[in-house]
């Protein structure tokens, strides 16, 4: 059966119908062309397509088209506004936190998540809220330094 | 001139933007027009006589185009997946090298082995049609370990391979050192020590983050294929795919390798899939499209490792090397993958002499088959296999003869002025500086603390090791002469294209292909520094063999030291070029004309000219030397390396187990690294780090294990488990630097390193963790339960 | 996954009658089991019931009796919980524990402790703390609701609402992850009552289930020396590649130790 789903996406209203057993993770990157949320695993695990469910991270590959109904959904692509990139993109970027770049829109869209509750974290912090985004080419290490550096930088424009 | 971004500059990436704003383009991120897709039918046992495919219910099903088998390809008269180099046996025969049909035609010979593929209109709809395909299978008995398959009465794979042997190999061959395998067994004999192992190389799986894909697309009315495929080297797959499998004319098809999201080796080879849907697109003439999901890649994709070695270590009195002798059992899986005879041989024996003056080495390798999925290059491809064995049994003498493991070390090493070396495995090493490195390592591990960081941890009830490796790799595949005489069914040289535009601004075309390892720009930044424009007006060009001409593509650490050589001499030759036109403008001799900062200059006057007034000249040739000169400036150099490069380095881990648990948490991890000069500190960091993470991971927690009849137990992240945030420490790297002299940028490289040196560190550590309480070995990877059975059986006194 | 009937129910009652209804309709909450189920087509739904849409599922709240938890309560709720936290600490620790933070997010008490996954955290802390499931139907003690390996009392339509915790006088929730999924390969949960102690086990069985030997140290001293020396049979414990049977027994001891020594602490 199809279900018809309404939802903002990145900030703008929209609707389609999907079949009931579509995946949020299809529906942005089949129907809607968002490519940028990724699929690398099969089984929950990789984390390479989390993207935002009403402000909280979750994996969009275990989530229902039709689950998010009314919700507000973002991804990668809307993460950064009019051309300027986001701390944590920009903090990715200087930091060298990403060499294939398979696993960084849902890496980035994980830690955007933190940093929203810990605004702070340490390196233990940060290494813990990342067990859910696996990553070959970087060993994490500039990973966890971005997103430290984001924190810091975005502690300083928020004072 | 550059912008700062020359040589030596940690420029942050030009490829980032695309990735972190979530518009990079994979292959699955591409969609043409009427395009199906592709599910394929895959083999549940690992050894079984096929007697029959039904599709006739699959037929019906709503979407579904066609289902194609091996009948159907054989009469197509497609070719069976190639081998790319030839290994020789002892005996002179040649390696067994059983046709690999893309679908089964027969037999199916390992779980995952494809023996179907549905084509249909949604992706849902092709696999639900899979599901219907009725195969009518009769199951053979079957093996999955090398060691049992070698065993009288073990199931036979092939036919052609007696005792299940594909090759009986040794280093170096009788006809070219006839004295070695006497020397080494004398050397042995006589030895003041002797010192023994056996380990166990486990057998690993790549898992790039992004799953293999491809898409074809054959156009009927011109006869042109086009093909997305996730590749390291799509002119390589244009190749095989033109002269072995589709067997098309090359200038018909076109092979682009868009993002592509990791490799690690698993991507250089010309895969049953792509095979499958190009031959597919060419038969329905629709696009067809084919994604793997992770499961399918734990099947499919070549995997790893998984050798069983025993080696012997002689010594004499003073604790010098004498001879070593290694024993070799390479599990290569159900068929020959592409380079899969290869790297337990060729990539592997010459690199046994490690960084030791050890004057005897023999080698023998036995390559078997067994019912599981092929195993070919991962990451660091026979040299991780080659550096464990070594600096596992170079720290089991030190620890027998009760001798610090850096001094023990010390005492063997080539030193700096005995290069160029020649090792008694083959190897000619030109540089490097292993005291220098190890003084290094020690330096930033902080070696001299150690005992008092033990006290700490046995306050916390945690044992603590400390672990040393020193490796060496060759990278820089390869000289092809020497490769060819190897057994080699290719060339392994590198191209580059250099293309100045009328504006000054410039493209490479490179033959490499990057799938992270940042080429965009360090490449960029050669250019940069050699011509003295702005790094921001240089881009590279990689990954469509519509583009850019015929290389070799990406692996075995190749890109910068091949790749980035042949740059190297295109921009001499534009630089040659440009100095001829400046001489023509400036009406001075081209002798006379000086290239620096971006500027042609008459030397030792103030009259210049720009770069870019040159490239405009060479394109709006109004007044140019025409008669001597044809306009334009766009160069082509092809680098083929007198050697391999020689990088090396040491590492010292520090590890805590929790001998209630079995846990091993690294404390410090220390790299230091000779990788020859350095283009971008930053990016070659980083390469060292995720090696480091893979070598942690085979060390500790990776392991492809299949049932002894060879059912897949790892076949998802629930049960092979792969290293995350929260599994690793940060690492303290650092490099010294000794130039290669066999390319022009003095460049070696940096990919595998940390795979490599990584494994053998680690262990050396949990095992100086575990040695006061009785514990003398342990195999990778060392989980908590592996390293607890350890402590029990050691209590147990077993 | 295959197609299924989508029904996104309005109320508890609601819920109950669509799954009484006949065919093979399920519950649907956080869906962090379910839908990896669904994806690798071990289950064929005919129709998914969402319980998104029910506040009435949703909500924490302190009483004399104990914790009160909605059971469409996600995981970070629970963790993040100021109030619980004071009062019962070890279920914070417990929904801190489970999965990765995207798991958390979605995820759901309710969701987990019906689902009874013999490695899960959940219900460890609801059979170490003898928690009480209520359902639409009725209430169950948690030492009745955790049968088997993915099996409860649960009949056909009922529809759990909420968990209820007793308050302990102090518990700890000691996890051995399995190094792959992280789902517990050992938990224990250990937890001290006026009325005694009660230790539960999860990962290490087929289920569940209860350590009675401990719970009898435990109540004689309640301390990590206690458990020394007790053992702990492997002879129906998992094993499999990540953990053999004895090294799991082994994990069993350890963790409780641990366990005692967090709820010390």
């Amino acid at each position: 059966m199809d279900v018809q789903v309404s939802f903002t996406l990145n900030g703008k209203t929209v609707s389609a119908a999907a079949s009931s057993a579509t995946l949020l993770v299809d529906l942005l990157r089949n129907r809607f062309g968002l490519t940028g949320t990724h699929v690398g695993c099969d089984t929950s695990q990789c984390g390479a397509c989390v993207v935002h469910v009403d402000g909280a991270s979750v994996k969009s590959c275990t989530m229902l088209a039709a689950q998010v109904d009314g919700c507000a959904v973002d991804t990668i692509e809307g993460l950064s506004g009019d051309g300027e990139l986001h701390p944590l993109q920009q903090a990715f970027h200087e930091h060298h936190a990403l060499q294939c770049g398979f696993c960084t829109p849902g890496m980035i869209m994980s830690a955007a998540d933190l940093l929203k509750r810990n605004p702070r974290p340490s390196e233990l912090e940060v290494r813990d809220w990342l067990e859910g985004n696996m990553c070959r080419c970087t060993g994490y290490h500039n990973i966890v330094k971005a997103v430290r550096a984001a924190a810091g930088a975005m502690g300083e424009e928020g004072s | 001139m550059s912008g700062g971004m020359g040589i030596g500059a940690s420029a942050p990436r030009s490829e980032d933007r695309r990735f972190i704003t979530g518009r990079g383009r994979y292959v699955d991120d591409i969609n043409l027009r009427s395009q199906q897709y592709a599910w394929f039918v895959r083999s549940p046992h690992p050894h079984a006589e096929l007697r029959g495919i039904d599709a006739g219910q699959a037929l019906g099903m709503p979407g579904v185009t066609a289902v194609l088998t091996g009948a159907d390809l054989e009469a197509d008269g497609i070719g069976p997946l190639p081998v790319a180099w030839g290994i020789t046996s002892v005996d002179g025969s040649p390696a067994v090298e059983p046709e690999f049909p893309a679908l089964a035609t027969g037999r199916v010979r390992y779980v995952g082995n494809p023996v179907a593929v549905v084509i249909a209109e949604t992706r849902a709809a092709a696999r639900d049609a899979a599901e219907a395909v009725n195969v009518h299978y009769e199951e053979l008995d079957s093996v999955s370990n090398a060691v049992a398959a070698m065993e009288e009465g073990a199931p036979r794979i092939h036919e052609a391979a007696e005792g299940n042997l594909c090759f009986n190999w040794e280093w170096l061959p009788s006809v070219m050192a006839p004295d070695a395998k006497a020397n080494t067994e004398k050397a042995l004999k006589e030895a003041a020590h002797l010192v023994s192992l056996e380990l166990v190389n486990n057998r690993l799986v790549p898992n790039a983050m992004e799953p293999r894909a491809s898409l074809a697309d054959f156009n009927s009315a011109t006869g042109q294929l086009t093909l997305y495929t996730t590749s390291q080297n799509p002119h390589v797959n244009r190749l095989l795919l033109c002269t072995a499998t589709l067997r098309m004319p090359e200038h018909k098809v076109r092979v682009v390798a868009p993002d592509v999201g990791g490799g690690f080796g698993s991507k250089i080879y010309h895969y049953a899939e792509e095979l499958a849907v190009c031959w597919a697109s060419r038969r329905l003439g629709v696009p067809v499209k084919w994604t793997a999901e992770r499961s399918e890649s734990f099947l499919g994709d070549a995997q790893g490792r998984d050798h069983l070695t025993r080696v012997e270590l002689a010594l004499d009195a003073e604790a010098r090397f004498t001879a070593l002798r290694v024993d070799t059992i390479a599990n290569l899986g159900s068929y020959v993958s592409t380079f899969g005879a290869a790297i337990p041989t060729v990539f592997y024996a010459p690199m046994l002499a490690g960084v030791y003056k050890t004057p005897n080495i023999y080698v023998t390798v036995k390559g078997v088959f067994t019912n599981t999925t092929p195993t070919d290059a991962y990451r660091g491809a026979g040299r991780p296999e080659a550096c464990y064995l070594i600096e596992r049994i170079v720290d089991e003498a030190a620890a027998q003869l009760g001798m610090d493991p850096a001094e023990i070390r010390r005492r063997n090493f080539i030193q700096p002025d005995e290069f160029p070396y020649q090792s008694p495995v083959g190897q000619l090493y030109d540089s490097g500086e292993f005291e220098g490195c190890l003084d290094l390592a020690m330096e930033i591990n902080g070696y001299a603390g150690f005992d008092e960081r033990r006290k700490q941890s046995e306050a916390r009830g945690r044992l603590r090791g400390r672990g040393m490796s020193f490796y060496i790799e060759a990278c820089g595949a390869a000289p092809s002469q020497a490769a060819g005489q190897l057994g080699a069914r290719a060339g392994l040289y590198e191209v580059a294209t250099v293309r100045v535009h009328p504006t000054g601004v410039v493209q490479v075309m490179t033959g490499t292909h990057s799938h992270g390892q940042s080429h965009e720009t360090t490449f960029a930044q050669i250019v940069a520094d050699r011509l003295g424009v702005d790094f921001s007006n240089v881009e590279i060009v990689h990954g469509d063999t519509g583009e850019v001409p015929f290389g070799m593509g990406t692996y075995a650490s190749r890109s910068l030291a091949v790749g980035g050589s042949a740059l190297v001499k295109a921009l001499d030759k534009v630089v040659d070029k440009g100095r001829k036109i400046a001489a023509h403008l400036l009406e001075a001799a081209a002798g006379d004309i000086e290239f620096g900062d971006g500027q042609f200059r008459v030397a030792g006057t103030d009259r210049q000219v720009a770069f870019g007034d040159v490239a405009l000249a060479a394109y709006v040739p109004h007044n140019y030397p025409l008669q001597e000169l044809e306009p334009g400036l766009e160069e082509t150099s092809f680098f083929d390396p007198e050697n391999f490069t020689f990088p090396s380095g040491c590492y010292i881990c520090e590890v805590e187990v929790d001998p209630e648990t079995g846990v091993v948490e690294i404390r410090d991890f220390a790299a230091a690294d000779d990788f020859g000069n350095i283009i971008n500190p930053m990016v070659v960091e980083g390469q060292v780090h995720g090696g480091l993470a893979q070598g942690i991971g085979q060390a500790l927690m990776e392991h492809c294990r299949y049932t002894p009849e060879g059912q897949l137990l790892t076949g998802s992240y629930m049960d092979y488990c792969m290293p995350r945030a929260d599994d690793l420490p940060s690492f303290k790297v650092a490099t010294r630097c000794t130039p290669t002299s066999f390319n022009p940028l003095g460049v070696k490289g940096c990919g595998e390193a940390g795979a490599i040196g990584a494994p053998p560190a680690i262990i050396n550590a949990v095992l100086d963790a575990l040695r006061p309480l009785g514990v003398r070995h342990i195999d990778m990877p060392a989980t908590p339960n592996a390293v607890w059975w350890a402590i029990e059986a050691a209590r147990s006194g077993e | 996954m295959r197609e299924f009937n989508y029904y996104r129910a309005g109320s508890v009652r609601d819920a109950a009658k669509r799954l009484a209804a006949g065919g093979n309709a399920m519950l649907l909450a956080g869906g962090m089991t379910l839908l990896p189920a669904l994806k690798m087509r071990f289950n064929q739904p005919s129709e998914l019931i969402d319980l998104a849409g029910i506040n009435e599922l949703k909500g924490i709240k302190l009483s004399r009796k104990g914790a009160h938890i909605g059971a469409a309560t996600t995981h970070v709720e629970v963790a993040g919980n100021v109030e619980l936290r004071a009062a019962v600490p070890v279920l914070s620790q417990v929904a801190e524990s489970i999965g990765d933070p995207q798991v958390r997010n979605r995820g759901t008490l309710g969701g987990s402790v019906a689902n009874n996954d013999p490695a899960a955290d959940y219900p460890a802390a609801a059979l170490g703390l003898g928690a009480t499931i209520i359902t639409n139907k009725r209430k169950i003690s948690a030492d009745n609701f955790f049968v088997g390996m993915f099996e409860t009392a649960l009949n056909a339509g009922e529809v759990v609402t909420e968990v209820l915790f007793p308050l302990p006088q102090r518990a700890g929730y000691a996890k051995f992850p399995n190094p792959a999924t992280r789902y517990a390969l050992v938990g224990v949960c250990v937890a001290q009552f006026k009325s005694g102690v009660r230790v539960a086990v999860t990962g290490a069985g087929s289920s569940v289930h209860r350590l009675e030997d401990f719970e009898e140290a435990l109540e004689r001293d309640f301390s990590p020396g206690a458990l020394e020396g007790i053992p702990v049979s492997a002879a129906n414990l998992n094993d499999d590649m990540h953990a053999s049977a004895e090294y799991r027994a082994q994990l069993v001891g350890v963790m409780a130790r641990r366990a005692v020594a967090m709820a010390l602490d």
